[in-house]
């Protein structure tokens, strides 16, 4: 019968399902890929000489920032919702970090903890309200990103403060990329957590409430765990981002809610929710920084970065629809 | 399994009993004291025309849907079910027409949800997963669903089966289907009904709807008719005949004005083997003053045919000829300016712009025509206006009302009124009555004529065989998006629609 005919076909192998799934993943890793490339062969252009440690280290550690809270907001967007309170949460947490840590272990270790959980608190809120409230995420996190950014200027009205030396040593080396290691971290704990209930949990709600509820999934919950887990993450960008700058700033994560979302994009996630991997988010973090690093060594004038920024992004996503799209037809 | 299982009975016990449900939608009652009562060790077929409660009492009866009034007892016990897990603890699986996978995740995922086997720290292992979804598959005979693929890539058909292998497998003791196998072909039918045998067998209890008689008098030992939101009957024993009166009854309070008769003349809108998605070589025509219904059961093609003829959907070959000139429609645009007019059946989302005035929603088609210099000559617009409301007797305070303040049938009129404004000689209207209340019914019907009487073209569809059989000149039956039997006026009757289509179905 077709039926058993089609048997073998339809049974692909495992590496085809795979790639069925990851399209968008693939698709941001071949983007970096082109993208690291194309820096080093402008970087040798201009310096006759290859990029090495330093080059690595600080696009390592500039990226972090961006890489964190971009896993945080791609959390809350395989939900199908939207967190852009995650800028104000990093005004809030590097500035509360530049004001009350000191040179010493036992207060660094304890303002990384309240920082740490500060984020998840502001998190929580979203969460609750998205999740009980049932109020619009965009609204929701419009609201609390303006109470976020008022906190945060009441927090450090000025630029100042000083975040500890051996603080920034110890979460982004200057000599070393050790950051890496969270990336490493990070990709494994998402690969638990895509095996853990709640990681289902959240697909299932993404694809679709109704269904995920008649199969017994608690959505109110979810929604309240991905928010949480966001603002969690957002904090801990907030620290980086103050590691970074050795200070505080309570308008420098402002941005963070915008990049966020293109990081989550570029990796391959869809804004509709349900289908990706948070792993491309973290790709995507890496290409934004690469963007800014290529413009940066062609000389682009800064004050056109944002328009050119804006423009890869718009071809990076046109390509992934048409070559998704490519791929599908090819499948089909 | 569940011999020993709580809350189960034997054979012959009763498994579900509804009692005098009543539920409505925004005013149309879907079931109005409807009962419906099934036993364990029995089939039981829930049938009826489209639009008659069924899937209402289903979903109802899975938690899908609250009861306005009335009461539920599940195993003898008082059901409150607010959610399908509450139906889940009395042991009650449902197949719910609209599926409920979760389109982005794999087979395997989505038949084990919550059930998944883990491995260390209580983390999913996803290879045992795919063996587990393999096995349930196979122990009910599936072998040609792949357990790793994402559902969005699978057939239709392959999703039923899908959808039905987790009911099945949650092993319940009353088994809920509604038109479960509206997708599948012959072979994947007759596997259903071995396993619904199976757990007849078994003592559960399974209730099933279907438009096809030939499955319905093969697997099921007991049979309940819902006509127009209430029960009719229920019976061991029923012929085709019998159920297709029940089915259609006659309707004391459904009233048809006389139908004009109209010259038989050159086509006005014709088709020559017009093809697209779910559309195979439809070939028809209407001529000025005819009213040509179209029927058949649900889901047949009839709305890619109206969709393809508006333009919206696309034609993939042969053409649409207007008064015997070929046309390209490939947009609602080209359509509207050939003079064709579409009536959709869901005013919210096809045709009106709810919070806008009724003057605006029925401006909109003609806005080019009337402005002068892009600007809209107001008194000319409160003329044309009052004129449709008060021909069409809409019945709104005045024009500046907004349209989502009306009532459904009201609503309906104002979208035909905008149609009528903008002039056009085919009118295509898509089951224009339904959801609506029986006067304004009436004035629809007298409108329809009208149309007729004015030498345009109509052709419409409807879920109402009685409203096909009484306002039709004639009545093209389709089947599978193609049109499969021609019946004619004078002397139809609704049970020849409805037997018309059932035997087509029949046929396949």
């Amino acid at each position: 019968m077709q039926a058993d005919r089609n048997q073998a076909s339809l049974r692909a192998s495992r590496s085809a399902h795979w790639i069925g799934r990851n399209i968008g993943l693939l698709l941001v890793f071949a983007i970096l890929a082109a993208a690291i490339v194309l820096y080093c062969a402008i970087y040798f252009v201009q310096q006759n000489t290859l990029p090495g440690n330093f080059e690595l280290t600080s696009t390592v550690n500039n990226t972090m920032p961006l890489a964190m809270s971009g896993l945080g907001q791609a959390i809350v967007i395989l939900t199908r919702g939207i967190d852009l309170s995650v800028g104000g949460i990093m005004d809030f947490t590097n500035a509360l970090a530049a004001i009350h840590m000191q040179d010493n272990p036992l207060s660094m270790v304890v303002w990384t903890a309240v920082v740490l959980g500060a984020g998840a608190l502001g998190g929580l809120l979203n969460g609750l309200l998205v999740g009980y409230g049932r109020l619009q995420p965009i609204l929701v996190t419009l609201a609390t990103l303006s109470i976020f950014q008022g906190v945060a200027l009441r927090v450090l009205p000025e630029p100042g403060g000083a975040i500890p030396p051996r603080y920034t040593a110890a979460l982004v080396n200057t000599d070393q990329p050790y950051a890496l290691l969270y990336v490493l971290a990070a990709a494994l704990l998402w690969m638990a957590l895509r095996r853990a209930r709640i990681g289902v949990a959240l697909f299932a709600v993404g694809n679709d409430e109704q269904s995920a509820r008649a199969h017994g999934v608690d959505v109110v919950r979810t929604k309240v765990i991905a928010y949480t887990l966001s603002g969690l993450l957002a904090a801990a960008g907030g620290l980086c981002l103050a590691a970074n700058a050795t200070a505080g700033d309570a308008t420098s994560g402002n941005g963070f809610t915008l990049t966020s979302i293109v990081a989550v994009v570029l990796g391959g996630i869809s804004l509709f929710g349900g289908r990706g991997n948070m792993i491309g988010a973290l790709a995507g973090a890496f290409v934004t920084t690469m963007i800014v690093n290529i413009l940066f060594f062609a000389h682009i004038d800064p004050l056109y970065q944002s328009f050119y920024e804006g423009l890869f992004l718009i071809i990076a996503v046109v390509l992934g629809a048409a070559l998704g799209g490519l791929l599908k037809r090819g499948r089909g | 399994m569940s011999d020993g299982a709580p809350g189960t009975a034997g054979a012959g016990e009763p498994a579900v009993e509804a009692t005098r449900i009543s539920k409505s939608f925004g005013g149309v009652n879907a079931l109005e004291q409807a009962s419906f009562s099934a036993r364990f060790g029995e089939v039981h077929a829930l049938v009826g025309e489209n639009g008659a409660g069924k899937s209402t009492m289903i979903k109802i009866l899975g938690g899908r849907l609250r009861q306005d009034a009335g009461e539920l007892h599940i195993k003898g016990r008082l059901a409150a079910l607010h959610s399908p897990l509450d139906a889940h603890k009395f042991g009650v699986r449902t197949v719910f027409q609209e599926l409920t996978l979760l389109p982005g995740m794999s087979v395997s995922e989505n038949l084990l949800l919550n059930h998944e086997p883990r491995g260390a720290f209580g983390l999913i292992n996803r290879r045992a997963t795919d063996q587990k979804a393999d096995a349930l598959l196979a122990d009910l005979g599936i072998h040609h669903i792949d357990p790793r693929a994402l559902i969005e890539d699978i057939s239709l058909a392959a999703r039923q089966v899908v959808e039905i292998v987790r009911a099945i497998s949650q092993d319940p003791d009353i088994l809920f289907l509604d038109e479960p196998t509206s997708s599948l072909v012959e072979r994947e039918a007759q596997w259903l009904f071995g396993h619904m045998r199976r757990l007849r067998e078994a003592g559960k209890c399974v209730i099933f709807t279907s438009h096809r008689w030939a499955e319905i008098a093969g697997v099921c030992n007991r049979i309940s008719i819902f006509r127009n939101g209430r029960d009719v009957g229920s019976f061991d024993e029923i012929d085709e005949d019998e159920a297709i009166t029940l089915m259609t009854g006659r309707r004391l309070d459904s009233y048809f004005p006389a139908r004009t008769e109209y010259t038989p003349a050159a086509p006005l809108l014709e088709t020559r083997e017009l093809s697209g998605r779910g559309l195979h070589d439809v070939s028809l025509s209407v001529a000025p003053g005819e009213i040509v219904g179209v029927g058949g059961l649900a889901g047949q093609g009839h709305r890619e045919l109206f969709f393809t003829l508006f333009g919206a959907d696309k034609a993939t070959s042969g053409e649409i000829r207007i008064g015997g000139v070929a046309k390209a429609i490939r947009s609602p645009r080209d359509a509207i300016r050939a003079g064709i007019a579409l009536v959709p059946e869901d005013r919210k989302s096809e045709g009106l712009l709810l919070p806008m005035p009724v003057r605006d929603n029925l401006t909109l088609a003609i806005l080019p025509r009337i402005a002068r210099l892009g600007v809209l000559p107001l008194g000319l617009e409160r003329k044309l206006t009052s004129r449709i409301v008060d021909a069409l007797k809409v019945r709104t305070p005045n024009v500046r009302n907004a349209v989502g303040n009306l009532s459904g049938g009201n609503q309906q009129k104002v979208l035909i009124g905008r149609w009528l404004l903008a002039e056009p000689s085919v009118f295509l209207l898509y089951d224009v009555t339904r959801g609506v209340d029986v006067a304004t019914k009436r004035e629809i019907y007298d409108l329809i004529l009208r149309l007729a009487a004015e030498n345009r073209a109509v052709l419409f569809y409807s879920s109402d065989a009685e409203e096909l059989a009484h306002l039709s000149h004639r009545v093209l039956v389709m089947r599978e998006g193609a049109v499969v039997s021609q019946l004619h006026n004078p002397g139809l009757s609704a049970e020849d629609v409805v037997s018309a289509a059932m035997k087509a179905t029949l046929a396949s």
